[in-house]
């Protein structure tokens, strides 16, 4: 039992990792010289390394917008798995863990599929920020999944 | 120079004032000081002076002294409170210490940063063919004068030479008349009220660029002139970040709201299921009393069977 608790907070703090470094790092499109994520585009060329920040436009905004949602959400089941973890009675279920973080990956997910569709059609690669992206979406699924079938033993 | 016996501490003050506001302290006596005086400006000023004879706080004096700045090189005694060491710390006089002592702790900083400071916006998006205002207006420590000057210059996008389209001095406004903003200029500021906005009318694409505002208010004329970068749109785009802080904001706010009327159903919930269950309780033990008077079991009689 504490093995299986171990594994499955070691699994939502890599997701919360995950979803840190997809959030915040600058290569969720990469092209040549250019790298641009959801914050600002930057170039480094021989003038040197110039960020203009990102442009204003609506679908930008919201993917910024479920990014930080998932990331608020995903850290909130966790504050919750280990306050349920103390407070439930015998035989309850983790249902509020599961709940945020079930909503967690899917606006993961969302940000994913909006970025992908409203990408400007550069020819140019994702980066490994959008990969992870789309790892962490996933991987919060199953783990709010086994958060619902989980049950508190002794 | 005099010397003032207060309680039981005697202390000689002396203030020399010179021009330029730069104060020197001369104060023998038990123990040397630290000026921690601001003078400028009138009305009366604030300032007080901090002595001790050794590093306890058992021998602290506190001066106010209150005088202004149209007598200058001269000398002066200043009155003032002291707090002898001999007199008991009731709580009074600690929050009156503390009270001047945040007072001229807050009138030092802007004296060691005396500067006359410009504020304008930082950009400014417009339509084309609207009228725009920029506005400029400026804090400074002394007074408005009669010569203050306000002077705006413009340099276009991508270029690198800024050309001068405004400037008021003397009490009379110059505007633009030969450069790219004839016409089309307008002085809407109030010098007096420090305000030395101007109005761009029908904006045009090649309007883009950096309108500088320098003001200058003499005596106090060092200061950093201020930017404003306009930005002319066929159709105002959304600020950055507006969308996603509706979107953050609204998501949080339903989720505090379902949380809340969760809480708020169970509780109701609870309160009706507990005055359910008295009343319950009550009218059971009513009608248990009452049903024992009204209903007696039948009597039995038993045959055997054959």
């Amino acid at each position: 039992m504490l093995l299986i608790l171990l594994g499955v907070l070691v699994m939502h703090l890599i997701i919360l990792v995950l979803l840190i470094v997809s959030t915040a790092a600058s290569a969720w499109s990469v092209g040549g010289d250019t790298t641009s994520d959801l914050w600002s585009s930057c170039v480094s060329n021989n003038k040197g390394y110039h960020c203009n920040s990102a442009s204003n436009e609506d679908w930008i905004q919201a993917v910024q917008a479920l990014m930080i949602l998932s990331l608020l959400f995903c850290f909130f089941s966790l504050i919750a798995f280990v306050f349920q973890l103390f407070k439930l009675v015998k035989g309850g279920r983790f249902f509020f863990t599961a709940v945020f973080q079930i909503l967690a990956s899917l606006f993961v997910m969302c940000a994913a599929i909006i970025y992908t569709v409203m990408r400007p059609e550069d020819n140019r690669q994702f980066g490994y920020a959008y990969v992870l992206a789309w790892v962490a979406f996933p991987l919060s699924l199953i783990s709010g999944l086994i958060y619902i079938v989980l049950r508190k033993k002794e | 120079m005099e010397r003032k016996r207060v309680k039981e501490v005697e202390e000689v003050v002396v203030v020399v004032m010179g021009r330029g506001g730069e104060e020197e302290w001369a104060g023998p006596g038990p123990g040397r000081g630290v000026w921690l005086g601001i003078n400028q400006g009138t009305p009366s000023v604030l300032g007080s002076l901090l002595s001790s004879s050794s590093l306890s706080l058992s021998s602290l004096s506190l001066y106010l002294h209150i005088w202004d700045s149209s007598s200058t090189g001269s000398c002066h005694i200043c009155t003032g409170t002291s707090f002898s060491p001999g007199a008991p710390w009731t709580p009074e006089t600690m929050l009156t210490v503390l009270a001047l002592a945040s007072v001229v702790l807050l009138g030092i900083v802007p004296e060691q940063s005396q500067a006359i400071v410009i504020y304008t916006g930082w950009e400014r998006h417009a339509l084309l063919g609207s009228d725009i205002r920029l506005s400029c207006s400026f804090f400074s420590w002394r007074w408005t004068s009669e010569d203050v000057t306000f002077s705006w210059t413009y340099r276009p996008d991508g270029s690198r030479d800024s050309i001068s389209i405004f400037h008021y001095t003397g009490g009379a406004a110059y505007v633009d008349n030969k450069g790219p903003f004839r016409d089309r200029l307008e002085f809407v500021g109030n010098p007096g009220r420090r305000d030395g906005s101007i109005l761009l009318k029908n904006l045009d694409y090649a309007d883009n660029g950096t309108f500088t505002c320098d003001a200058k208010n003499p005596p106090d004329i060092v200061g950093r002139p201020s930017n404003v970068r306009l930005l002319v749109f066929e159709k105002v785009p959304i600020q950055a970040g507006v969308i996603t802080g509706a979107i953050i904001g609204s998501v949080l706010g339903l989720l505090v709201l379902i949380v809340v009327i969760y809480y708020l159903m169970r509780f109701l919930v609870a309160r009706r299921v507990f005055s359910l269950s008295v009343s319950k309780h009550g009218k059971k033990k009513k009608e248990g009393s009452q049903q024992r008077q009204l209903w007696t079991p039948p009597p039995l009689t038993c045959y055997p069977l054959p």
